[in-house]
This record gives structure tokens, C-alpha cells and sequence, in this order.
């Protein structure tokens, strides 16, 4: 039996038991949301014992080398020990500057931190509320914003949305944890032609994206497909028409399943790209939102000659819900 | 006693870099493919790439040595999945396929498709 640590009390893991659920399990209340490795909203440290290669994956090499790992993902081999504590230490705190509307299901929040975020504009953060509760948020704000913005979905019985939509008010403190994820512009091959594409609030990390390349000087053509079921699942419309009239190497492409009008497209997202981009070879892309939809235009993309290192990918999971905690899937 | 090695399909082909391009060829050549495309559907493509671009190093000779009871271990889920000598067979002409569209000269074909065949049983597990 392996055992874990924490606030100077032992628990025992089950056989392949996680120490995020043991942890939960014994009633310790660690900040978590997706569970699959991803969000790392669950991470933590170790300060004694020996952390599993595999609890490490896809963490910065600054944070491993501080013996930080995810709860979620370490899985501590029998017999073994692991002392482990919480990664307070890496949080920002925070307070709402605003919250507004963008659509009937999605929330703006804009959040200014007491210190400065370094991150880039298409990266998540996790959001960590006084009681732990944490979820993540791609960042749709450039970092010399003056505030973070993330786009919230509201979840029907979402714990963190409904907070944020009818409790939350400016001013309330949380806490941001990361930047995390890889999905952002780097400056080089200007001429080079983007694609950019997402369903939902995955909208929110293409929106800091497409703002970056643009202010970095992009001149290649710079495509955006935003999809939804419907328009009102649709949002920013606007805004995104007057930013292809001030760049004309930027196309802004809202498609939906039903109710398309003159302005937007119907159709399947991958039968709309593939109309407009026949040929994507050579292209960089991002692809963000719905996981089963994002890893389906991957591999299409993939089999129309992009290359696997063009490809950036934020496939959104969903929280999981605990026992005492209803489900905020598909946040983000 | 001292012999020259000859030099292996891997150096002759341009080693790491060449296998780096061909993977990307090789990959979409099997996920195009119905009849095997299950076997090679994952979630983490750059994982899954870069098991094919070991694979590919092996079969040139290059240096990445796997034993036939790592092949044997590997493909047993698959082979539990009904993996068969007819899907041994798409996935050979895939690799054969992807070498002559790089322009690999018709003996080093010939010297790759071996050493692959020579993996067949422990691939399919018998």
C-alpha cells in the first residue's frame, strides 16, 4: 500500500488509487476540475518521496524541478511514500473588474490581478475561488491589457458559472493559478497562412490568438471559423466584422448547423473550412473548444497535409463532478 | 575479426531528419486507411507519431532496437483486437508505399521490407 502526506496527516492510496481521489475520498478538499491531466487545476508539491514521471507531464520544467505534479495524475507505485502540499504558493490573488453579457450563455469576466501574469494570449488559467472551488478559463485578453478576460459558459447547475452569473459582483476576490497550455501565436514566418477555428467559448483563446498574430504584424491570410448550433450561440460578431475591416488579410467565417442567415454560414464547421481552405498545406493552425469536435478537425486537417507541428490543439474537457458538487461540464 | 559495417538504410536516407518527414507521410497513408485506421486512432497524435517514427527507424536499421518480445508485448492488446496478417500486410505496403513516394532507391525498399517482415510473428504474436 502506498500512502500520501498532507497537512501532517497520513492517508492510505488503494491499489492504483490517484492521490487527488484519495485525498477526496478521505475528506481533504484539493482544488480539481477536469481529472484527465489537462486543467491542472489539481496541482500540487512534493516535499518529500519520490513523484511519478507520469504525475509531471506537460508541466513547465521550473515546476518540476520544484517537485511540482499533478494530484490527478500520480499514481505513487505500492509501498511507497510521498509527503505532498498544496500549490498556494503559485496563485495570484485576484478581484472581478467586470462581469457582462456577450450572449445568452456566455459570460465576460475580466479579472485584474495583484501582481502581474506573464502568459500568452490563447493560454488557460485556473480559477480558484476562497473555498477551493477551481476551474479553467482560456485567457481571450492580450497580456498588455490591463485585465485578464475569460469567456464563461454557463452550465446548467454549473457551480463556478452560476457563482460567477448571479452571485459574483466586482470587486469579489479569487485566485488565478497558471498560465498553462500551448495553444498561442510565436512570431516568425509572417506570410504564413493561419487557421484558426473553434466551437463555443472556444472562441475565447482563438480571440487572443488572432488579436496576437494581428498586433505582431501577421500579413499572410489569417482565416476564423467560430461555430455554434445556433446563432445565438454565436458572440463578439461584431466586434470580429470591424477587426476584418481594419485588416484586410483577416477573414472572420461564423458558421452554425441551423437557422444561417446572408452573414452566416450552415454547416458542419470541417465542411465549411474545407470550402474556403480546400488546400491548407503549409498552414499553421488552432483548433479550441468541444473535445470530440477539435481532435475530429485535427485529424482531417492532419490527412490534408498540415503538419503535426502546425497543428495546436485545446480540446475543452469536462469538470467532473464530486459527490458533494454538481457538474460544470464543458467549462470553458 | 574487423569488418566495415555497411552503412545502414537509416544513415544512407539522412538519418533523424529524413525519418522525421517520412513519418508524417507514413502516418497519414495508415489513418487514411479504413481497414488498419482503428488500430492507429489516439487521442495524443504527436504520442502516436512518434511511436511510428521509432517504428520507422527500426525497420531502416537506425538506431532504436526493439526486442521481439517488445513487439510482442506492444501488439497484444491489438492482436486482442482482432490485428491479423491482413492488417500486417496494409501496414507494410503503407511503409513500402511511403519509401518510393521519398524516392528510396528500389534494393533499400527491398532491404526494409525485409527486416519488417522479419517482425511478423511477433507482431501478430504468434
Amino acid at each position: 500500500m502506498a500512502k500520501v502526506k498532507h497537512e501532517s496527516d497520513w492517508y492510505p492510496l488503494e491499489s492504483g488509487e490517484s492521490v487527488l481521489d484519495a485525498l477526496l475520498r478521505q475528506g481533504v478538499s484539493i482544488p480539481n476540475a477536469c481529472r484527465a491531466g489537462a486543467c491542472q487545476s489539481c496541482l500540487m508539491r512534493a516535499v518529500a518521496g519520490t513523484v511519478p514521471e507520469a504525475a509531471q507531464v506537460g508541466l513547465k520544467d521550473t515546476l518540476r524541478a520544484q517537485g511540482y505534479f499533478l494530484a490527478c495524475a500520480c499514481r505513487p507505485p505500492e509501498g511507497t511514500q510521498l509527503e505532498v502540499t498544496g500549490a498556494e504558493a503559485l496563485r495570484i490573488p485576484a478581484r472581478i473588474q467586470a462581469l457582462s453579457s456577450l450572449s445568452t450563455s456566455v459570460l465576460r469576466v475580466r479579472l485584474v490581478t495583484d501582481s502581474p501574469l506573464a502568459y500568452h494570449a490563447g493560454q488557460y488559467i485556473s480559477l480558484v475561488r476562497e473555498d477551493g472551488l477551481a476551474r479553467s478559463y482560456s485567457l481571450a485578453s492580450l497580456p498588455h491589457e490591463d485585465a485578464l478576460e475569460l469567456h464563461v459558459r454557463l452550465q446548467p447547475g454549473g457551480a463556478m458559472s452560476g457563482w460567477l452569473a448571479q452571485d459574483a459582483r466586482p470587486g469579489d476576490r479569487l485566485q488565478v493559478q497558471g498560465p498553462a497550455g500551448s495553444c498561442f501565436y510565436v512570431p516568425g514566418r509572417p506570410e504564413q497562412p493561419l487557421l484558426l477555428a473553434g466551437t463555443g467559448t472556444g472562441l475565447a483563446p482563438l480571440y487572443g490568438i488572432v488579436r496576437d498574430a494581428l498586433a505582431a504584424g501577421h500579413s499572410g491570410p489569417i482565416w476564423l471559423f467560430h461555430g455554434a448550433r445556433t446563432p445565438e450561440g454565436l458572440y463578439l460578431t461584431s466586434e470580429l466584422r470591424a477587426l476584418a475591416e481594419q485588416h484586410p488579410q483577416f477573414r472572420y467565417r461564423p458558421g452554425v448547423l441551423e437557422g444561417g442567415s446572408r452573414d452566416v454560414a450552415e454547416g458542419a464547421l470541417d465542411v465549411l473550412i474545407r470550402a474556403e481552405c480546400p488546400k491548407p498545406l503549409g498552414w499553421r493552425a488552432w483548433l479550441c473548444g468541444d473535445g470530440p469536435l477539435v481532435l475530429s478537425l485535427r485529424k482531417k486537417l492532419f490527412l490534408a497535409g498540415l503538419s503535426l507541428k502546425d497543428l495546436h490543439t485545446d480540446a475543452f474537457l469536462p469538470s467532473v463532478p464530486t459527490g458533494q458538487r454538481s457538474s460544470d461540464a464543458g467549462a470553458r | 575479426m574487423s569488418v566495415m559495417a555497411e552503412k545502414s538504410v537509416y544513415e544512407q536516407l539522412g538519418g533523424e531528419p529524413a525519418m522525421a518527414a517520412a513519418v508524417e507521410v507514413f502516418y497519414r497513408k495508415v489513418l487514411a486507411d479504413e481497414h488498419i485506421s482503428h488500430f492507429f486512432e489516439d487521442v495524443d497524435m504527436e504520442r502516436q507519431a512518434a511511436k511510428q517514427k521509432a517504428f520507422l527507424t527500426m525497420v531502416t536499421g537506425g538506431p532504436v532496437h526493439y526486442s521481439g518480445k517488445d513487439m510482442r508485448a506492444g501488439h497484444a492488446p491489438l492482436v486482442k483486437r482482432g490485428l491479423n496478417d491482413s492488417h500486417f500486410d496494409a501496414v507494410a505496403g503503407h511503409l513500402k508505399a511511403t519509401l518510393e513516394e521519398l524516392g528510396v532507391a528500389a534494393p533499400l525498399v527491398a532491404k526494409v521490407m525485409t527486416i519488417a517482415e522479419s517482425a511478423r510473428a511477433d507482431v501478430l504474436g504468434r
